[in-house]
C-alpha cells in the first residue's frame, strides 16, 4: 500500500482526480500521522480534524458529481497561524489574540479553498512572525525534525517542520526577512518567498507591511510552483498587490540551465560563516555550472547594511501595525479602572518580550527627533540595497547564495541575545528589502546527526519562473540533498 | 479689557474638516449614511481587524481634487498617505490614515468680502484623511461606548493660513469656505451633524509686531455664532494675559457655549508625538493631467463668480447676491425661476430675488445640499408675471402663492378659479365709490374740511367692497375726482 | 561611547507605545536597545544626501476603487470578538472629559 504521507502535492492531487485515492483517505492518513508524531515536534498549534474531513468530503462529493476537482484536489495544507481563517481561531502565536476567531478569510485561504485544498490546521510560529527560531511563540516551541534539540528556524517554523515531518505535503508560511527561506533551509524543505506584490496580503496579519509576503513550503520545487500558481495573482483588496498576470510557473520546470548567467555574490561568503555550510553551498553552486549555467562572481556592496536597515524599517512598521491590539474590539483585555491603564496592561500582558522589544525599537525609530536619523536613514539605505540588485541583475539572471550562515542552532542558544538571533537572517534580508523572489532548496547536510543546509536562489522582481527553474534543475541533479528526518518513522 | 484688546492684533488660522459626500468610506465599501444604529456600517477594514487592508475610494480623491481646484491650490500629481499614530478608543487601528509630507493639494487662497473690501486668505493645504469613530459617555456609567460607523468616512482637512485678523473675518472665511464646498457638491455644510467642523488657532501680538504670539487651539466650535464668540473671547483673554505681563500658554482649549468661555483641556504630561510615516499599505496616489483637467472641466460655478454675475448681469444688490449664492440650490432655484420668467430677465431679477429671499427661502426645507421649495420655479415665474401684468396685486399674489403651494397647482389656476383678477372696470369701481361716499356723509364732510388723512379710509372701504380686487390705481383716481369736488 | 538610549527614553517610548514595563524590563530593554542601536549606527557611515527613500520595493501606484457602498460585517459579527459590548457599542473604561481630543 502506498504511504500517502510520503507523496507530493502533485501526486496526491492526481490520485484524487483519477479516483485512486479519496480526499478523505488522504486527510485521515495525514491527520493520523500528525496526531502520532506532533507531540514530539510541536509543528501545529491546532489540528482541525473535523474541518479537514468536511473539506475532504466536499472534494470527494465534487468529484462524485462529475465536477473536475481543483489544482490542489484533496491536498492537505498546514496554515501559518498568521493567516486570517474564517471560523478558525487565529492567534499569530500571541496571547493577545488567544481565542480570536476571524470573521473573514485571507485571499490565499479563499484561493486554496477554491483549488480544493484541505486545511489540516494552524501551524506554530514566532509571535507575530517576529523571530528566527519559533521560540517566541506564546504557546509552544517547535522542534527541528532532524534533531529535536534544535530549532526549526522561524518565524514559520511550524510550517517548515510540518512539511519536513510529512504531516502535510504543503504548508503556507510568510516571509518578512527570511521567515520562509530560513526555516526551509533548517528543516530540509523547499520554501519560496514570491516577489513582493505577487501574493495578496489581504488577511495576512501584518508584521511589516512593506516586506511581508506569503509563500509555500513543500518537499519538491514542482509542488512549490503548483501552490504558488494557485495563490498568486492580483487582488483588488490589497493596494500593494501587483496588477499583472502570473506566468505559467510549471512550464519553467524540467529544463537545464543552458543560457543562464548566475551570479555568486562575494559578500555572502564571509568570515564567521560556518565553513562546513560554505563548503556544501559552494559544491551546490558548482553543480549549477554542470547543468549549463554560466557562473560569475558579483558584488552586492551594501549587503552588510541590510540587517540595520531591516531592523529599523520592519520594527517601525510593526510598532504601528501592532497598535490595533488595544483591548477594545477583540483579543485580550486586562480590566483596569482607567483607559490608559487598560491599554498599557493589556499590551504588557498580551505581548511577549521579542514583540515588546521590536515595538519599543520601532516606536523609538519613528519618534520626534529620531525619525531622520533612524527610519528616514534606513529608507534611504534601502534604496542603495535595491540598487545593488538592479545593477547585478543587469548582468545575471539569478543570484545564488547560502540561505543561512549556519545550520539549525540549539533550542535556547540565542534567546538572550537578540542581535545574535537577528544575524540568522543576514542572507535572507537583502532580497526582502528589494522585494525579490527567492527560494531555499535543500542542497546538502552538515554534522552528525546530519542537519540540512539550504541553497538560496534570488531572481529579478516577478521572475519566479527563473528562480523555480534553477531550483528544479538543481533538485533533479542532486537527489541526495533531499532526505527524510531519520529520527521520525 | 477692551482697552487692552485695542493694543493687540489677533492672528487667526482655521482648520476645517469637511466630510466628502461619498456613498462609501475612504478605504472600504461600508456606507457613510448618517444615523444608522451604532456599529452597523462596519467591516474588517474600518474596525481594524487583523489582516485587513485599505483600498482608496476614487470619488473621494476626485472630490478632494475639486476642493483643491476650487481653493486655487496646486494639485500634486503624486501624493502620499501617512499614518498618524496615537491611541484612542475611537481610532481602531491605533493610527489614522492621513496625509503628511506630500498632501494632495497645497498653496491656494480664497477671497472674502469685508466692508473694507475684498481680502485674500491663504490656504496652506487641503489633504484627504479618514474620520475616527465616535465615543459616547452615558451619564453615570463607568464606561464609554464606541461606535465605528463614522470610522473611515472620508474627510478633507483644509488648513487655512494665519491671515485672519478678526473674529468677523474668521466667520466670513468659514462661510465662504462652506459655500464653496457646497457649490462644488462635495459637502453638505452641516455643522450640527459634524460634517463640517472647525478648529481655530488663535494668537495675539502687540500692534506693529511682526512675530506671531503663542497660539492656542480652540476646539468644539460647532456654529458660526460660536466661532465669533469663541474667538472674541479668546482674543480678549489672551490680550489681558499679556497686558498683565504674563505669557500665553500654548494649549488646546474647548469652547463651552453654555458659559460663553473657552477653557483649557486637561493637559497631558507629555506632548503628543504622532510618529507620522508613509503608510506602507498604500502606494503613492498618482493623478495625471487628464484626470485633473476632467475634474476642472466639470467644476460648477463657484459662489464668488455667481455673486459677481448676479450683481453685474442681473443688477442685484451685493446683499441679495450673497444671500442667493450662499446655498447652491437656492441660487439654482432663483436662476430657474428667472429663466422661466423669460425675455426681460434683468427686469424680473429684482422681484424674483425678493420672492426667493423674503418668502421662499423662509419656507424651504433645506437639508444639507438638498432644498425643497414651496412651489416649482416655473410657478414662481408665473406668479411674478401675473403681478407685472396687473392681473393681481402684490397682496393678492402672496395669498395666491400660499394656495398654489398648498394645493400644488399653478398660480394662474388659483387666480382663475377664485376669480381673483383685479377689477379695472371703471364703471363697477365708480359705483362702489359712490356707494361708500353715500354711506359715510360725516367722513366726507370732515375730509372736505381738510382732514386729508381720511382718504385712506375711503380707499379701504372701496377695496373691501371690491373684495380686494379693485385696481388700486383706478380706485385712487376715481375717489380723488369724486371727493375732490 | 555615549549611551545610545537612556532609561528615561525607554520609559518615554514605552509610554508612547502603551506598554507597561517592569523595572527589570526597563533595565533589560535599555541594554538591548542600546546594543541594537550601536549596530544600526553603521548606517551613519553612508552618505545618503542624494538618495531618495524607498518605502516600497516594487513600483506601484494606489489603485482606486469605485464608490459603491456594500454590506459590511453586521453588528453580530462585529460584537462577537469584543471584550466588552454594551448597547450596540464597544465598551471601554470611561474616558475622562479632559482626554477628549
Amino acid at each position: 500500500m502506498i504511504d500517502l504521507c510520503s507523496l507530493t502535492a502533485v501526486e496526491l492531487a492526481d490520485l484524487v482526480r483519477s479516483g485512486e485515492a479519496s480526499a478523505r483517505a488522504i486527510a485521515e492518513a495525514h491527520l493520523a500521522r500528525a496526531h502520532a508524531i506532533d507531540d514530539r515536534i510541536g509543528a501545529f498549534l491546532r489540528l482541525t480534524d473535523q474541518k479537514a474531513l468536511e473539506m475532504a468530503d466536499a472534494v470527494d462529493c465534487k468529484r462524485a458529481r462529475g465536477e473536475p476537482p481543483g489544482a490542489l484536489a484533496g491536498v492537505p495544507v498546514g496554515l501559518k497561524d498568521l493567516l486570517s481563517t474564517k471560523g478558525l481561531e487565529t492567534t499569530c502565536g500571541s496571547r493577545i489574540l488567544e481565542g480570536y476567531v476571524p470573521r473573514y478569510d485571507a485571499t490565499v485561504i479563499e484561493r486554496l479553498r477554491a483549488a480544493d485544498a484541505v486545511f489540516l490546521g494552524k501551524t506554530n510560529m514566532d509571535e507575530f512572525a517576529m523571530g528566527s527560531s519559533t521560540e517566541n511563540s506564546a504557546y509552544q516551541i517547535t522542534r527541528n525534525p532532524f534533531d529535536p534539540t534544535r530549532i526549526p528556524g522561524g518565524s514559520s517554523g511550524g510550517s517548515a517542520a510540518a512539511v519536513a515531518a510529512r504531516m502535510v505535503p504543503i504548508a503556507i508560511g510568510t516571509d518578512t526577512g527570511g521567515s520562509i527561506r530560513q526555516p526551509a533551509s533548517h528543516c530540509g524543505v523547499t520554501g519560496l518567498k514570491p516577489t513582493y506584490g505577487r501574493v495578496s496580503r489581504w488577511g495576512l496579519v501584518a508584521f511589516a507591511s512593506s516586506l511581508d509576503q506569503i509563500g509555500p513550503f513543500s518537499r519538491t520545487v514542482r509542488d512549490a510552483a503548483l501552490v504558488t500558481s494557485v495563490i498568486a495573482g492580483h487582488d483588488p483588496r490589497d493596494s500593494t498587490s501587483a496588477p499583472r498576470g502570473v506566468p505559467d510557473l510549471l512550464a519553467a520546470l524540467g529544463r537545464d540551465l543552458g543560457g543562464l548567467k548566475i551570479g555568486v555574490p562575494r559578500e555572502y561568503f564571509v568570515e564567521g560563516m560556518d565553513p562546513d555550510v560554505a563548503h556544501v553551498v559552494r559544491a551546490a553552486i558548482a553543480r549549477l555550472a554542470e547543468l549549463g549555467a554560466a557562473l560569475c562572481e558579483v558584488s552586492l556592496p551594501h549587503t552588510e547594511y541590510a540587517l540595520a536597515v531591516y531592523y529599523l524599517v520592519a520594527t517601525a512598521e510593526a510598532s504601528s501595525n501592532l497598535s490595533r491590539y488595544d483591548g477594545v474590539r477583540y483579543g485580550l483585555r486586562v480590566p483596569a479602572a482607567s483607559l490608559d491603564q487598560m491599554y498599557a496592561r493589556t499590551r504588557a500582558a498580551g505581548f511577549g518580550p521579542e514583540v515588546k522589544r521590536r515595538i519599543m525599537l520601532g516606536t523609538y525609530a519613528l519618534s520626534a527627533g529620531y525619525y531622520d536619523a533612524y527610519y528616514g536613514k534606513a529608507q534611504k539605505v534601502r534604496t542603495l540595497v535595491c540598487r545593488d540588485f538592479d545593477e547585478v541583475f543587469g548582468e545575471v539572471d539569478a543570484i545564488v547564495a547560502p540561505t543561512s550562515p549556519t545550520a539549525a542552532f540549539r533550542l535556547g542558544e540565542r534567546v538572550d541575545d537578540p542581535l545574535q538571533m537577528y544575524l540568522a537572517d543576514v542572507f535572507t534580508l537583502p532580497a526582502s528589502l528589494a522585494g525579490l523572489p527567492a527560494i531555499s532548496v535543500p542542497c546538502g547536510f552538515v554534522g552528525a546527526p546530519a542537519l540540512p543546509i539550504g541553497l538560496q536562489i534570488m531572481g529579478r522582481q516577478f521572475d519566479e519562473p527563473t528562480v523555480l527553474r534553477v531550483a528544479d534543475a538543481f533538485e533533479r541533479a542532486a537527489p541526495g540533498a533531499r532526505r527524510s528526518p531519520e529520527v521520525l518513522p | 479689557m477692551s482697552a487692552a484688546t485695542d493694543r493687540y492684533e489677533p492672528v487667526i488660522g482655521l482648520e476645517v474638516h469637511a466630510q466628502l459626500l461619498t456613498a462609501s468610506k475612504l478605504f472600504c465599501g461600508c456606507s457613510t449614511a448618517f444615523g444608522a444604529p451604532p456599529n452597523s456600517h462596519v467591516c474588517p477594514v474600518c474596525l481594524g481587524l487583523p489582516g485587513a487592508l485599505p483600498v482608496l475610494n476614487r470619488r473621494a480623491v476626485e472630490y478632494a481634487i475639486r476642493v483643491g481646484l476650487a481653493l486655487g491650490c496646486e494639485v500634486r500629481r503624486s501624493s502620499r498617505f501617512a499614518r498618524k499614530n496615537y491611541f484612542y478608543p475611537d481610532l481602531p487601528k491605533g493610527y489614522q490614515i492621513s496625509q503628511y509630507e506630500l498632501p494632495l493639494n497645497e498653496s491656494g487662497a480664497i477671497e472674502i468680502e469685508m466692508e473694507a473690501g475684498p481680502k485674500r486668505i491663504g490656504i496652506v493645504r487641503a489633504h484627504v484623511e479618514e474620520d475616527a469613530g465616535k465615543n459616547v459617555h452615558p451619564t453615570g456609567s463607568p464606561t464609554s461606548l464606541v461606535d465605528f460607523n463614522r470610522s473611515g468616512v472620508p474627510l478633507v482637512e483644509i488648513v487655512g493660513a494665519p491671515d485672519l485678523r478678526s473674529a468677523a473675518e474668521a466667520a466670513e472665511y468659514l462661510k465662504e469656505l462652506r459655500a464653496i464646498l457646497m457649490a462644488i457638491g462635495v459637502n453638505d455644510g452641516n455643522l450640527e451633524e459634524g460634517s463640517f467642523r472647525c478648529d481655530a488657532n488663535v494668537s495675539v501680538r502687540p500692534v506693529g509686531q511682526a512675530e506671531f504670539g503663542t497660539r492656542t487651539e480652540l476646539k468644539n466650535i460647532n456654529s458660526f455664532k460660536f466661532v465669533r464668540q469663541a474667538i472674541d473671547f479668546e482674543v480678549r483673554r489672551q490680550s489681558s494675559v499679556l497686558e498683565a505681563g504674563e505669557a500665553v500658554r500654548q494649549e488646546t482649549r474647548l469652547w463651552n457655549d453654555a458659559r460663553g468661555e473657552t477653557f483649557p483641556m486637561r493637559s497631558k504630561e507629555e506632548a503628543e508625538d504622532y510618529r507620522y510615516f508613509p503608510d506602507p499599505d498604500l502606494p503613492p496616489v498618482e493623478v495625471d493631467a487628464a484626470f485633473i483637467d476632467r475634474i476642472q472641466n466639470e467644476m460648477p460655478e463657484l459662489p464668488s463668480a455667481r455673486r459677481r454675475r448676479f450683481v453685474k448681469a442681473l443688477g442685484l444688490s451685493t446683499y441679495d447676491a450673497a444671500v442667493l449664492a450662499s446655498h447652491p440650490r437656492v441660487a439654482d432655484y432663483f436662476e430657474a425661476a428667472l429663466a422661466e420668467y423669460g425675455a426681460a430677465r434683468a427686469q424680473g431679477a429684482k422681484p424674483v430675488a425678493n420672492w426667493v429671499i423674503n418668502t421662499l427661502m423662509k419656507t424651504a426645507r433645506i437639508d444639507g445640499l438638498e432644498a425643497i421649495f414651496a412651489v416649482p420655479a416655473a410657478h414662481l415665474a408665473q406668479l411674478q408675471k401675473l403681478v407685472d401684468e396687473g392681473t393681481i396685486s402684490l397682496t393678492v399674489a402672496r395669498k395666491v402663492l400660499d394656495e398654489a403651494a398648498e394645493r400644488g397647482v399653478a398660480p394662474a389656476q388659483v387666480v382663475e378659479e377664485k376669480g381673483l383678477c383685479q377689477v379695472s372696470d371703471v364703471a363697477a369701481i365708480e359705483a362702489a365709490c359712490r356707494d361708500v361716499i353715500a354711506a359715510h356723509p360725516a367722513e366726507v364732510e370732515a375730509f372736505r374740511g381738510g382732514r386729508e388723512k381720511l382718504f385712506g379710509f375711503f380707499v379701504g372701504k372701496v377695496m373691501k367692497a371690491t373684495k380686494g380686487q379693485g385696481n388700486p390705481k383706478v380706485v385712487n383716481e376715481l375717489l380723488h375726482s369724486l371727493l375732490g369736488a | 561611547m555615549a549611551e545610545r538610549i537612556t532609561k528615561a527614553e525607554v520609559v518615554k517610548v514605552a509610554r508612547l507605545a502603551r506598554l507597561e514595563l517592569t523595572g527589570e524590563e526597563i533595565e533589560r530593554f535599555s541594554t538591548q536597545l542600546a546594543a541594537i542601536l550601536d549596530h544600526v549606527a553603521m548606517l551613519e557611515r553612508l552618505d545618503t544626501r542624494d538618495v531618495p527613500p524607498t518605502a516600497q520595493a516594487i513600483r506601484l501606484e494606489a489603485p482606486m476603487r469605485e464608490d459603491e457602498a456594500r454590506p459590511g460585517l453586521g453588528r453580530d459579527d462585529a460584537a462577537a470578538p469584543a471584550p466588552a459590548w454594551e448597547e450596540g457599542c464597544f465598551a471601554v473604561p470611561r474616558i475622562i472629559a479632559g482626554d477628549e481630543k
